[in-house]
């Protein structure tokens, strides 16, 4: 709860930088990275992550002036894992509960609803 | 037979209900553990009644008496077995391999699940070196390139969180770490395992489904209570779960399992208000106790009359064996 960003897992900010990468759809400098990531990380922590990402293949980076641009690569080498995603998913009707959904589906009414709740921002 | 066996088979027909009732005052955390605890203790005690009633009508059959080294001159005491028994064999045999039936679709059905979700992120199947490289329960995030929106927490080895570039776009910096914080808390509290005790439960008695729906949506508020102490904003965590489901429907990806029944407001509408109350509701103490009591009376009914119901079978056998059975211990 009160851990400093430095004392979490790693895994953890991995992710967190990870998601920021892939959200934000172009390379990004460690120092983008910094601002997107929001957390108070310090620059380095984001740099040193995006290195240990770029070791394991998550990312490729590229020169970008003085420093790298970071970009998260598709985990297939032909973007096969995109393709095999959708085909997964169109015939993977879930039938257990395995799988742990952040959110499941909504009604119209749900949805009317959760305009109300959040106050109506589309 | 004695009513001692019948009573596990009927209790659930009560317990169930209480156990939701209790769940709604409860927080998360303790909703979903009762609701997973009596699941489990009920569907065992339906599973052992059938067992016993199953076995008492086998005995009856000439081949598995002389298996059992009946003496020919006993039998089966009347007061265990009365006049009806064969009916009740029978139909709890029915019932018996219907649940086998019902479990082995439910373990084909989630092995399935889990194979078709490890290929689709391109997991090879997992080597010996592998999971002897994997260092702690770090949950790596793994992205699919998808635009509609969809994450979940994928259990097993490495556990790993999955959600999908149009999900991670959806979603603001803060509100992204809540939706990590979320699926990793269901990864961290192994609530698969919580969930999979409730679907065999359900396979043992009807009466025990609804169970299912109401723990998946405890879980999914005790995962929403994680993330928000650990962003530290409940209101944050409550439009990261708002703007998921929006998002969602806008994209509609597969169809997803339901559940919770769609009753009184969907469950995401239900996690988003609860995270907005300022405190946690005040809970209805008087309700709490009293379903608390019923349900621990109905447990504590179901063990006893279970063991009991054991306990005159094997009284029953011991006399047919020819032995005296009061002297025993």
């Amino acid at each position: 709860m009160t851990d400093s960003p430095a004392r979490r897992p790693a895994g953890e900010l991995e992710a967190q930088v990870l998601a920021a990468l892939w959200a934000a759809g172009a390379p990004l400098t460690p120092q983008q990275a910094q601002d997107a990531v929001d957390a108070d990380l310090a620059r380095t922590t984001v740099a040193t992550i995006l290195a240990r990402l770029h070791e394991k293949g998550t990312v490729a980076r590229s020169k970008a002036g003085r420093s790298f641009a970071y970009t998260p690569t598709v985990q297939d080498a032909d973007g096969l894992a995109a393709r095999r995603m959708r085909t997964e998913l169109d015939r993977g009707r879930d039938r257990s509960t395995v799988l742990a959904r952040f959110v499941s589906d909504l009604s119209d009414e749900d949805e009317r609803l959760l305009r109300d709740l959040l106050g109506d921002q589309p | 037979m004695t009513l001692a066996v019948w009573i596990p088979l009927l209790l659930p027909l009560l317990a169930a209900p209480l156990a939701r009732r209790l769940a709604e005052q409860l927080a998360p955390r303790a909703a979903a553990l009762t609701l997973a605890a009596t699941a489990a203790a009920l569907g065992t005690a339906a599973l052992a009644s059938l067992g016993l009633l199953a076995v008492t009508g086998l005995l009856h059959l000439p081949y598995a008496a002389a298996l059992a080294h009946f003496s020919p001159a006993r039998r089966l005491p009347d007061a265990l077995t009365g006049t009806q028994w064969a009916p009740a064999a029978t139909a709890a045999v029915l019932a018996l391999l219907l649940i086998g039936a019902l479990a082995g679709r439910t373990a084909h059905h989630q092995l399935a699940d889990l194979r078709r979700a490890r290929r689709a992120i391109g997991d090879a199947p997992v080597g010996l070196r592998e999971r002897l490289r994997r260092t702690g329960p770090a949950t790596a995030l793994t992205v699919l390139d998808d635009d509609r929106a969809d994450a979940y927490a994928l259990p097993g080895r490495p556990p790993r969180i999955v959600a999908t570039t149009g999900m991670l776009a959806a979603l603001s910096a803060p509100e992204r770490a809540a939706l990590l914080a979320h699926e990793r808390a269901h990864l961290a509290g192994r609530h698969h395992l919580l969930l999979a005790a409730a679907e065999y439960a359900a396979a043992c008695h009807p009466a025990l489904r609804p169970l299912r729906g109401a723990l998946g949506y405890h879980l999914e508020r005790w995962a929403d209570e994680c993330a928000a102490v650990e962003v530290g904003d409940r209101a944050l965590t409550a439009r990261a779960i708002g703007r998921a489901a929006l998002a969602t429907a806008r994209h509609p990806a597969a169809p997803r399992p339901r559940l919770a029944p769609a009753a009184a407001g969907g469950p995401v509408p239900r996690r988003v208000r609860a995270l907005l109350t300022p405190a946690p509701p005040r809970h209805r103490r008087t309700v709490r106790t009293l379903a608390a009591l019923a349900l621990a009376g109905c447990l504590a009914a179901t063990a006893v009359t279970t063991a009991e119901a054991g306990h005159d079978l094997h009284r029953a056998v011991e006399t047919a064996q020819g032995e005296r059975p009061a002297q025993h211990r």
